[in-house]
């Protein structure tokens, strides 16, 4: 790997009991990267980000953060890295002020000193200081929890689905600042089940089962998917799905948003032979185009294999 | 340092912050002890007593009228006639009855001897041994008395050789019970206070998540832990101060000890109370489980502790186990020094024993502690 890697991971493997939350995951993020893991709940996605975060021990393979062992080196580590778990977890009884003072102190820091970093976050939370955090909004409470998370400047962000339960609004809002703070030379570690989410990353990881399955850019991601892809509508989309499962040259069928993305077993295939089929088995306003491959898309046929 | 005292402002703003939980630590203790203090007491008054008085002589109504006129009896319902089946024990009406069989008189005057018959309601074992030896004391008193008349009669020598006997109370001179209790009272309510809220307020930051926010920050376990531990133990002896000045002014209890040595002591006790809270916290996860443990072990605690029962009446094993009882110790240590003014050598053993508790206790806490935070 090279000298300028952030985050370093060999052979990661974490078993809880019987259930194999992490198998042999590696990879590298470099300094600066917006490095993103998608992947189903209970994929293995938390555990990785507290192994990284010192929170937990794997139990095979070893990783480095900013150049730092996450066992041997924990202490030091800890200076370094801003982690944001998933759940919020900031004290819901102290006020945004007091929070973001406490947590300054905890790493030996002041909020005046490191103000400039979190100023284009902490001014859309600022009018609501003196308001407990328990009584935030689902979006300023992660304004919040990313201030916490900044307040000492780390070199190495980890976000555990920080969108998640949080409006379109926000989100968006949020992933602005992701890029504004990427571009200060943060290296940014984030998980999100948001696919959509995936593509404002500089690289995505596709994760299932405690396995990493692909770690490519966004459009490499999309690339990757060979097989022509059609977007279809019509008028009974619960109808338009169970009669395309139904369909013998069927690949997949995956319902998404208002159409149904769907692939042919077949290499050579006109839309009008899937309008065809659809109108003669009844169904109305039937519409085929065929359209380029999401993230989604590819993680869904990665996951089929 | 400068983090510790960061710390320390945080817990405290919590803590004063908590609407629902600043009455319950400092006015329920309150409340507790002034109900408590007037309440828990062995003394046993209106032992209510129906009569069935076959004799109907004046020796009979003379033996009723000294026990209703000991204030610890009042009769509940009398008859001349009535059947001796304890009725009234059943249903709760008397919690005794006196039976005097014919021939009552009679028999005090000859040499038969004279019988009557006493049935307790013996549901409370207690209870009814000490209305028991109330209504002997008096009985005896009376066929003493009659006792001696015949002396008199016979051989008035016999009453100078009598023994006279003066009981001395040491340190409770009118043994008076709030004096016995309210010291054991004040340890209890102190010790519920710093056990339950060390183990909720750790097994708090586990429930709603910040623990792991604090885990990966460079703060010390032992920042961590004074940060938990100092303000509990500092509200926990502001409470006892609050409480002994209630036991002074209020229950009149004598605070013969110095109360450097008293506070110098609550907080070698609280701090195995509190690294007992701690120690709990350490493998729970909810203030639910942390609650009921607790209370698991406070119950064990209180009811071993000699607060009600004296130690020294307990079996032997049950007198070995409460050595492990740190509750026992230091309401032996505040009773010693309150009521009899004990320096610190007369409670040196109970001193070093909590000492060594603490120790362990706070040790195994911390060790445990690491484990979560791993």
């Amino acid at each position: 790997m090279s000298a300028n890697a952030s985050v370093v991971a060999t052979e990661l493997s974490k078993a809880f009991k019987a259930t194999r939350a992490l198998a042999d995951v590696s990879f590298s993020v470099e300094r600066g990267e917006l490095f993103g893991f998608i992947g189903p709940d209970g994929s293995g996605k938390t555990t990785l980000f507290r192994i990284l975060t010192t929170l937990l021990v794997p139990d095979a393979g070893e990783a480095f953060v900013d150049g730092l062992h996450v066992v041997r080196d924990y202490r030091e580590l800890r200076k370094r890295i801003g982690y944001m778990p998933g759940r919020f977890s900031l004290y819901q009884d102290l006020t945004v002020a007091e929070n973001l003072s406490f947590f300054a102190s905890v790493f030996g820091t002041t909020v005046e000193e490191n103000y400039d970093l979190i100023r284009d976050i902490y001014v859309q939370i600022e009018p609501f200081r003196d308001r407990k955090a328990g009584k935030l909004s689902g979006g300023m409470k992660q304004k919040l929890a990313l201030s916490c998370a900044l307040i000492h400047r780390p070199t190495v962000l980890l976000l555990d689905e920080p969108t998640t339960g949080v409006d379109a609004v926000s989100r968006r809002e949020f992933w602005d600042m992701l890029l504004r703070l990427k571009s200060a030379g943060i290296s940014i570690l984030v998980s999100t089940p948001y696919m959509d989410e995936a593509r404002l990353c500089d690289r995505v990881g596709l994760i299932q089962n405690g396995t990493l399955m692909q770690v490519d850019t966004p459009a490499n991601i999309e690339n990757s998917f060979d097989r022509p892809l059609f977007g279809i509508t019509a008028q009974d989309r619960y109808r338009l799905l169970t009669t395309l499962r139904g369909y013998p040259f069927a690949n997949s069928v995956y319902a998404f948003g208002e159409s149904v993305h769907y692939t042919d077993r077949r290499n050579e295939v006109e839309p009008s032979m899937l309008v065809d089929f659809l109108q003669k088995s009844g169904l109305t306003d039937v519409a085929v185009r065929p359209i380029g491959a999401g993230v989604e898309d590819a993680f869904m046929a990665l996951m089929d294999e | 340092m400068r983090t510790l005292l960061f710390i320390l402002q945080k817990e405290f703003l919590q803590i004063f912050r908590n609407r629902a939980m600043l009455p319950i630590i400092f006015v329920m203790p309150v409340v507790q002890l002034i109900i408590l203090g007037n309440a828990a007491t062995f003394e046993i008054k209106q032992i209510e007593m129906s009569v069935v008085d076959r004799d109907n002589s004046l020796s009979s109504r003379q033996l009723i009228d000294k026990m209703e006129a000991s204030g610890y009896f009042a009769m509940s319902s009398y008859s001349v006639d009535g059947r001796d089946t304890g009725e009234e024990l059943l249903t709760g009406e008397a919690d005794m009855q006196l039976v005097i069989p014919k021939h009552f008189e009679r028999d005090l005057r000859t040499v038969e001897p004279a019988t009557i018959q006493l049935i307790f309601d013996a549901q409370d074992g207690a209870t009814a041994g000490v209305a028991n030896s109330y209504a002997s004391t008096i009985i005896s008193d009376i066929s003493r008395h009659v006792a001696i008349d015949r002396v008199h009669l016979a051989a008035e020598s016999e009453v100078s050789r009598r023994i006279a006997v003066i009981p001395a109370n040491w340190y409770n001179p009118n043994l008076n019970y709030q004096t016995y209790m309210v010291p054991g009272i004040l340890v209890i309510l102190v010790t519920m206070i710093g056990t339950f809220l060390s183990a909720m307020n750790v097994v708090r930051e586990k429930e709603i998540g910040t623990i792991e926010q604090l885990n990966v920050t460079p703060l010390k376990r032992y920042q961590f832990i004074v940060g938990k531990l100092l303000p509990l133990l500092i509200i926990a002896l502001a409470e006892l101060a609050f409480g002994l000045v209630i036991a002074r002014v209020l229950f009149d209890v004598p605070i013969l000890g110095s109360l450097s040595l008293i506070f110098a002591l609550a907080t070698v006790y609280l701090l195995v109370m509190l690294g007992f809270g701690l120690w709990i916290s350490t493998f729970t996860h909810t203030q639910q489980q942390a609650m009921f443990l607790a209370w698991f072990f406070m119950v064990v605690f209180i009811l071993m502790s000699g607060l009600f029962t004296p130690i020294e009446s307990m079996p032997e094993w049950a007198q070995r186990v409460t050595l492990a009882n740190p509750v026992a110790y230091f309401i032996k240590i505040m009773r010693r020094v309150m009521l009899k003014g004990a320096g610190f050598g007369a409670v040196s053993v109970e001193f070093w024993a909590l000492t060594v508790y603490a120790t362990l206790i706070l040790s195994l806490a911390v060790k445990q502690y690491r484990k979560v935070s791993a």
